[in-house]
């Protein structure tokens, strides 16, 4: 069942899907990737507002490297991942060490952000500033450079994409069986008692933030390639990082598919909206977008995913019951 | 095995232990007695490492460990009961005692290994290791002993335990008294006692050390400890008659 239905994902742009499908398929894969990367550490009590700068980091050190030193992205990309760690690092250790937890987490992640998104403004000589920059095509007497990671065929992004998102899947698989994950669910619970009976709550909590944030580098790094355009607003700050953690939520951020689910709600949604409204009644399809973001979160707290697969369980449950008795 | 001298904790311009000094002997039961507020938990939270020492060393078979963090005292063979009990509440009660006996040693056991020393240390404290049994279920005995259960999983040379009895009635109070003296016996493990009721406690320590305004006030056999007119006057009270029965049936 399973997988067939990747099987048919696999093979259904060999089916003559038009662009525009294929590229909201390769949107939601790739936000889909993201997402489960912020949620492999949102779902154990990390709720980081700061994911957009890891996105930044990646799409923009990547991009410029490319364009300013004419370094591929194949030896940028291990750049902007390191640069991730070293921020992550930073941000991280400090606020695990001396327990700033919940809201307060929250509130130096977004910081994080802001100062991700001001830093790429600010030097608008090398980044173009909130005009954003496009890397130096590499694309202008063939179809695609692998050195230069650039592919005019949407189909090969497909590709590329759906094996990162894959990745995702299995590391947030991985993360899901360990002790790890137990011991980081015991600590966003009672970090005093799981300090106690020998955990130690400041590494366990950089290593999970560390393979987070360098995952969701990862994805902007992705996304600036295929886009071959990266904006501010786009790959860093207060959105794109309330994005994610809406979209992860929206779909459910304990289940694995969860994220992906909520990438692809929210981005049919906001596409949905955006043709049905269009833009006769300025901001309107946006507004309508946030309120249904409220309710999602209010009435499903689990998110759509999370919610279908307990009320499931729930019926294979009562099920179970009624044969036995 | 563990010696304690001039240990001191100051919260801003309030003392909350000042100059504590005190051993405790290998396989030895040692309570820990006080008024509420006389820096019993803080000691012990300063043993076990939720809190730095502001002043003074502790040493434990021979090294120093104040101002070690947590994890590493736990390492080193020192667990903790809290006083409120804080279980693991959205984890099952066997991932709860399991992550103690994974985490609790330096080196990680395999972890079938310590899902299995869990479900042993379960069947001791008489929880349940199935799986399925959620912490939800327990009641006030039962999260004391899901407590100890946890602390035990470390494997501990020395266990402290915080054991504020309140909530519980007597035939539960005196099993949980029960269950700390045959520690003791089939483990070997060495340990201190907090506990604010002290007829139940007297029943079981070989040594008590009383605190009073973060000092120790006095030390002693149960019976000495009973008997002192200064424990009688700070603490004891009008209790002081049954207390000094409870020690004097157990020595018959």
């Amino acid at each position: 069942m399973k997988w067939a239905a990747l099987v048919v994902l696999a093979l259904a742009p060999l089916a003559g899907m038009g662009n525009y499908p294929l590229h909201l398929l390769i949107m939601c894969l790739l936000w889909g990737f993201v997402y489960t990367s912020w949620a492999i550490m949102g779902r154990l009590g990390m709720v980081s507002l700061g994911h957009g700068a890891f996105l930044g980091i990646g799409a923009y050190v990547v991009v410029l490297l490319w364009n300013h030193a004419g370094i591929s992205p194949w030896l940028g990309t291990p750049i902007a991942l390191v640069l991730t760690a070293v921020v992550a690092f930073v941000i991280g250790y400090p606020c695990f060490r001396f327990k700033i937890v919940g809201h307060y987490f929250a509130l130096v992640t977004l910081a994080l952000t802001e100062v991700a998104r001001l830093v790429i403004v600010a030097l608008r000589d090398q980044t173009g500033g909130s005009l954003g920059a496009t890397p130096n095509t590499a694309l202008a007497d063939s179809a695609w450079s692998l050195g230069a990671l650039q592919f005019s065929s949407k189909l090969i992004w497909f590709y590329i994409i759906l094996v990162a998102w894959l990745a995702g899947l299995w590391i947030w698989g991985r993360v899901d069986r360990s002790m790890t994950r137990l011991a980081l669910e015991a600590i966003s619970q009672e970090e005093d008692a799981a300090a106690s009976v020998g955990m130690n709550v400041t590494r366990l909590k950089l290593g999970v933030t560390l393979l987070s944030a360098l995952m969701t580098c990862f994805g902007g790094v992705l996304y600036a390639q295929y886009q071959l355009y990266v904006n501010p607003e786009t790959v860093s700050g207060i959105g794109i990082s309330l994005q994610i953690v809406f979209g992860a939520i929206v779909g459910g951020m304990f289940v694995r598919l969860g994220p992906t689910v909520g990438a692809a709600i929210t981005l049919l949604l906001a596409e949905v909206l955006r043709l049905a409204i269009g833009h006769d009644v300025h901001g309107l399809d946006t507004t309508i977008y946030g309120l249904m973001l409220v309710l999602f979160i209010i009435f499903m707290p689990k998110g759509i995913l999370g919610a279908i697969l307990e009320a499931l369980e729930k019926r294979r449950a009562a099920k179970t019951a009624a044969a036995t008795a | 095995m563990l010696s304690v001298s001039d240990l001191t904790k100051v919260f801003g311009g309030f003392t909350a232990v000042s100059n504590i000094a005190f051993e405790v002997k290998e396989g030895e039961i040692l309570g820990l007695i006080g008024p509420n507020g006389s820096g019993k938990s803080t000691t012990f939270n300063l043993i076990s490492g939720a809190l730095a020492p502001t002043r003074g060393s502790i040493r434990f078979g021979g090294e120093d460990i104040a101002g070690l963090p947590a994890n590493r005292i736990a390492h080193r063979g020192i667990a903790r009961t809290f006083q409120i009990p804080r279980p693991f509440r959205r984890l099952s009660i066997l991932d709860n005692v399991a992550l103690a006996a994974f985490y609790g040693h330096a080196e990680h056991p395999a972890r079938e290994k310590a899902y299995a020393y869990a479900r042993e240390v379960l069947k001791l404290v008489n929880l349940p290791s199935d799986p399925a049994a959620r912490v939800d279920g327990l009641g006030a005995a039962g999260l004391k002993k899901l407590e100890l259960a946890r602390a035990l999983a470390t494997g501990p040379k020395l266990l402290l335990a915080d054991e504020s009895l309140g909530g519980l009635d007597e035939s539960e109070m005196n099993q949980a008294a029960d269950m700390l003296a045959a520690i003791r016996k089939e483990r070997g493990i060495t340990i201190i006692w907090v506990e604010h009721i002290m007829g139940v406690l007297m029943r079981v320590v070989d040594r008590c050390i009383v605190l009073d305004y973060g000092e120790v006030i006095a030390e002693g056999r149960p019976d000495e400890v009973a008997h002192d007119p200064k424990v009688i006057e700070v603490y004891l009270g009008t209790d002081a008659a049954d207390v000094q029965k409870t020690v004097a049936d157990r020595a018959t």
